[in-house]
């Protein structure tokens, strides 16, 4: 019993750092129906920059600014030159354009930084304690309250401030939205500022565990059933999503990974989306859609 | 006046269901197939055959597999690497286990594997739609390239498990040199090539086109959803299927699992939107671009620029160009390559006047 | 518009000239290295180190008047680690740049080695595999042109047991305990599972096999297991970023670093260092110390470095573990063509000369010792039938900023693994309808 505890405390924690890359990507679905591959890449950018300006020693603070910044002005770009000149265009066009977007920012990054493996200490010691007999890491608390804090934060954003208010307008209707004159443009420079701002946490968090290196682009790959089953447009969703999905993966991998071979956490989250999606289609918290011809 | 139709009348029904109803463009297809299984064996070397040509055609054809599903019938896959790896691997087993099996039956069963599998993860697409869909296209992805590296059986039990191709025979005649594995995968692209055609053109395709268009509004003039898309997802599957095997055998000669990985998946995904969805032609010009480009642009920097740009550097710019390439193309020509083509035959129509 | 135009014609001109291959008008004195190098990508770390270390080595040599009076020459290709845009680059370099033919390849990537294999066979070319590649391919009778020099897959965890069984005081001491085996989900990762399992039968050490899968960003559930087996080792079969997830999981979940080994590809600075403070105490093997105190390394600073021709961007990386592997790969391959010289005479000579050369190295230390690299190269002794040659590690230990080697050569039980990988050597020839050759009729 101890046992599956522990694995359960730690699928659970596992959870909250998919949520954190897969929040990033709610907040880019709601504001502007894009499904955004490219916020692996941004994930990888920011975490690049930000070690990257620490070796060459400049201050953890600053250049914790420098690299949101860093993110804002690319927020901004991809504003101007990708997602404005194909607005009212299907779906599909606007991800595969963020599928190139992730091309230009990881080359981008590893021209910039090199392709050199680098090490991120945050001053968070990840090493084991015991409470009440489950192992916990100091590390993965650390990462699970800066989730808590980053979804308050965010609904805080969303529900009282005034750009928050025109945002939901706009994902619920961007016609009638224009229509009383919230400018389209600006929100969603801002809701891609944010998720730039997300993804600095992640890349943060995540390249303090791995190492900030190429793969943090891949942890996008984590993220995407964790959205499958939380729907693409609600936060909470991310988080619940999240924990559902490192929880039962990790549980799969020791109880039913030894039946058929290990090593199955790869296709997991997947498979079980997709039986989920049966199921609910539009996710657990997603808006269903209603068909008309 | 090049390409005036003017004069070509159909006075029979076979006429009109002709795969090129103009003059020119069968003239122009019969010089190109001339020109490519009788002259470019004898003008080419090693080099053109082994890291050009073949991967040029078995990436054609990939991208023409993923073209039905995602350019004709609207189904976002991003799926199809998985799909050629159970080619590939079923290709291998055929030759291994069921011995005199003729080697282009073992492609063409290895091809309907592939369009089981492809089936199989195609189910769920009349429940789910869009991004969602991409969720079982992935699931395929990931778990059989799992499935691969984890039973070593099909693999022939090889301990790094790596499946390494047997001689390319065929009637007793070795196609195992450069020129024979050219020609080999030229005649295989070629039929399939003509076959995908007509079926675009039948009332199959026009029902894939229906359905992209619109599933719900396809439903309610009684196209069959279920059938249309699962037909799809086979025929996509197994044309996949065809294009692994060759990867496998007349292209690298070996095939690891992990050789059909996401990117894989993502660079058969960029060749239809370089070259064109709902394009045949534009899978040949998008597979062209995608081998063709990088290789030109070593080239160069190594013969212009060596020294002023280091290799590296090159490459993370080649990744740049090809994202900023992706994104130009999505903007100013969603139709990709091939709609270009089509611009000049129009003009080429009227030349020398405008219009 | 003229400009544009004469710039297309010159590119048009250097494209057909490299197309066709044409190069082939002035003989010069000199030996060519085509490099299907990967700089950029996952695995840049290592290929900037690898290709700089050989490429360094070679200038070395150059500057020493070459080898027998014949320079070295050398041309790069960017492979990213991707098999196809390796096939390309062998195809496209293999012809010898400006007459001056090639001498072996060495791509320094596993799939790329196995998609080249059958062509350099075609080709009569060396294909050069240090530390890794197809194990079988140890077997020169049925592989004639691949050498897995150094130490193959199965030599590597042989020694590695071997080496546990030093520390626990004898082979006979091995029974009974518990050794668990993390490796990556690759044909790579699996490829010594059954060599495992044959030892633990052998000694009666009790073994775990346990599947991280690719990338290996998340190994929580693994190490979780590892804690509730308390294991007394872990040997971990790595590769990228799986190791130092591992290495700061295993610190999470209260596993001293110091009872993890790390294979061939878990061993360099790039591995450990990631891990910050978790990866202290961590043991790994290796073919060669890095470190810069070998005379032959010296040599390089001072001929090439200190010039400012040094190939390495960031002369910090000089005298790690991938450059070291580099050198040790260039001192490989111009002791085989200095070799070979002796018997077909000093001139350019071409792939199928060279593997003469491969085949008869034979370094004893008094030959190192003249090298320089007495330390840095184990004593390698290659035959016909033997491609490997060495079969020897030495075990490294991480102290949080740089390797420490902390044993001597500890060889592998290579008469045991023989029958093994010609098992499967055979196996392959029939597939292949090859005959192999009789190796007491090669001279």
């Amino acid at each position: 019993m101890g046992f599956f505890l522990e694995v359960l405390a730690g699928g659970l924690l596992a959870g909250v750092m998919y949520s954190l890359v897969a929040i990033g990507f709610v907040l880019i679905y709601k504001a502007s129906g894009v499904f955004n591959f490219a916020q692996g890449a941004m994930v990888l950018f920011a975490a690049l920059t930000f070690v990257s300006l620490l070796e060459r020693g400049v201050p953890f603070w600053l250049s914790f600014v420098i690299t949101l910044l860093a993110m804002v002005a690319l927020a901004l770009l991809i504003e101007r030159a990708v997602l404005r000149p194909l607005v009212n265009r299907p779906p599909i066009t606007l991800f595969m354009a963020t599928l190139g977007l992730s091309y230009v920012i990881e080359g981008a990054a590893q021209a910039l930084w090199g392709a050199q493996v680098h090490g991120l200490d945050l001053g968070i010691k990840d090493e084991p304690f015991e409470f009440a007999g489950l192992l916990l890491s100091q590390f993965d608390l650390f990462a699970a309250a800066t989730a808590a804090v980053l979804v308050t934060t965010l609904s805080l954003l969303f529900s009282k401030t005034r750009i928050g208010l025109s945002l939901r307008a706009v994902a619920d209707d961007p016609l009638a939205a224009l229509a009383i004159g919230i400018r389209l443009q600006r929100i969603w420079a801002v809701v891609w500022a944010v998720a730039g701002f997300v993804g600095l946490v992640a890349g943060l968090l995540w390249g303090a565990r791995l190492g900030v290196q190429f793969s943090l682009s891949l942890i996008v790959l984590k993220a995407l059933p964790v959205l499958i089953i939380g729907g693409f447009t609600s936060i909470g969703g991310a988080i619940v999503g999240g924990l559902i999905i490192g929880a039962s993966e990790k549980l799969a991998e020791v109880y039913i990974g030894p039946l058929i071979g290990g090593g199955i956490e790869n296709w997991f989250p997947y498979v079980l989306a997709l039986l989920f999606l049966l199921v609910r289609p539009a996710g657990l918290f997603g808006e269903r859609a209603i068909e008309r011809v | 006046m090049i390409y005036t139709e003017a004069g070509q009348f159909s006075i029979r029904y076979s006429h009109d269901r002709r795969i090129f109803r103009l003059r020119q463009d069968r003239i122009g297809i019969t010089a190109l197939l001339l020109f490519a299984f009788a002259a470019v064996p004898l003008l080419g070397n090693d080099y053109w055959f082994s890291a050009i040509l073949i991967p040029l055609l078995v990436l054609s054809l990939a991208g023409l597999g993923l073209n039905l599903l995602t350019g004709y019938a609207g189904q976002l896959s991003l799926g199809s690497a998985a799909f050629m790896a159970v080619g590939a691997f079923a290709t291998y087993n055929f030759q291994l286990r069921v011995p005199g099996l003729p080697l282009l039956a073992s492609m063409a069963l290895g091809g309907v594997m592939a369009a089981g599998v492809a089936l199989l993860f195609g189910l769920p697409s009349l429940r789910i739609k869009g991004f969602y869909l991409l969720v079982s296209t992935l699931a395929a992805q990931f778990f059989v390239e799992w499935f691969f590296t984890k039973f070593g059986w099909f693999s022939n039990n090889s301990a790094s498990g790596v499946i390494s191709a047997p001689p390319l025979l065929i009637l007793g005649h070795d196609f195992s040199n450069p020129v024979g594995r050219y020609l080999l995968t030229l005649a295989v692209v070629v039929v399939v090539t003509a076959l995908a055609r007509n079926l675009v053109k039948s009332e199959l395709g026009r029902n894939w086109m229906a359905v992209r268009d619109m599933d719900t509004a396809a439903a309610v003039i009684g196209i069959p959803l279920l059938r249309t898309k699962l037909l799809a997802f086979a025929i996509s599957g197994f044309i996949l299927g065809v294009a692994g095997a060759l990867w496998a055998f007349t292209y690298l000669g070996t095939v690891e699992p992990h050789g059909f990985d996401l990117a894989r998946s993502f660079q058969i995904l960029f060749i239809i939107i370089i070259g064109g969805m709902g394009s045949i032609l534009g899978n040949f010009l998008g597979a062209a671009f995608i081998v063709l480009f990088p290789v030109l642009l070593s080239q160069l920097s190594g013969s212009l620029l060596s020294g002023v740009i280091d290799a590296g550097q090159l490459e993370n710019l080649q990744k740049i160009i090809f994202g900023v390439l992706i994104i130009a193309f999505l903007i100013k020509e969603p139709d990709g390559l091939a709609r270009l083509w089509q611009i000049a035959r129009e003009r080429a129509r009227v030349w020398p006047l405008r219009y | 518009m003229k400009t544009i135009k004469q710039q297309f014609h010159r590119i048009a001109t250097t494209l057909v000239g490299a197309a066709l291959l044409s190069g082939a008008a002035h003989a010069a004195n000199e030996q060519y290295f085509p490099l299907q190098s990967y700089r950029v990508g996952p695995y840049a770390a290592g290929g900037t180190g690898f290709f700089g270390g050989f490429i360094d080595y070679m200038q070395y040599i150059n500057a020493k008047g070459g080898v027998n009076g014949v320079k070295l020459t050398w041309s790069e290709c960017e492979t990213e680690y991707v098999v196809e845009k390796g096939v390309e680059c062998y195809e496209r370099l293999k012809k010898g740049l400006n007459g001056a033919p090639a001498a072996a390849t060495n791509p320094l990537s596993v799939g790329i080695a196995y998609a080249t294999l059958d062509r350099s066979t075609a080709d009569k070319l060396p294909l050069i595999t240090i530390n890794h590649g197809r194990t079988d391919s140890t077997d020169g009778s049925v592989f004639p042109y691949a050498f897995p020099l150094q130490l193959n897959p199965y030599s590597e965890v042989s020694a590695i047991v071997n080496y546990i069984a030093q520390k626990s005081g004898g082979l006979d001491k091995l029974k009974g305990k518990k050794i668990v085996t993390l490796f990556h989900g690759s044909p790579y990762g699996k490829e010594t599972n059954p060599i495992l399992e044959l030892l633990a039968k052998k000694y009666g050490f009790e073994l775990t096999l346990i599947e991280v899968p690719h990338p290996g960003n998340e190994q929580q559930s693994q190490w979780l297991n590892i804690r509730r087996l308390k294991p007394d080792w872990v040997i971990l079969r790595g590769w990228g970023v799986m190791n130092p997830v591992a290495l700061k999981t295993a610190q999470k979940t209260g596993f001293p670093a110091d009872h993890i080994i790390g294979n061939i590809w878990s061993n360099s600075e790039d591995d450990a260092a990631p891990a910050g403070d978790a990866a202290k105490g961590y043991i790994s093997i290796t073919t060669h110390p890095s470190g810069t105190s070998f005379a032959v390394l010296q040599d390089i600073k001072k001929n090439v470095i200190d010039a400012g021709k040094g190939n390495l961007a960031d002369p910090k990386r000089f005298g790690n573990v991938y450059y070291n592997l580099g050198v040790v790969n260039g001192i490989l391959n111009v002791e085989a063509v200095r070799l070979a010289q002796e018997k077909f005479g000093k001139k350019p000579l071409t792939g199928e000369q060279v593997r003469w050369g491969f085949e008869h190295l034979n370094l004893d230390d008094k030959r190192l010792k003249e090298l320089g690299a007495l330390g840095l190269v184990q004593p390698l002794k290659l035959s016909c039938a033997d491609h490997e040659g060495g079969g020897a590690v030495r075990f490294q230990q991480w102290d949080g900023q740089k390797w420490n080697v902390i044993s001597d050569w500890v060889q592998a039980d290579r008469k045991l693994l023989r029958p093994i990988i010609e098992e499967s050597s055979h196996k392959y020839a029939k597939e292949k309808n090859i005959t192999p050759r009789d190796c007491s009729k090669e001279s």
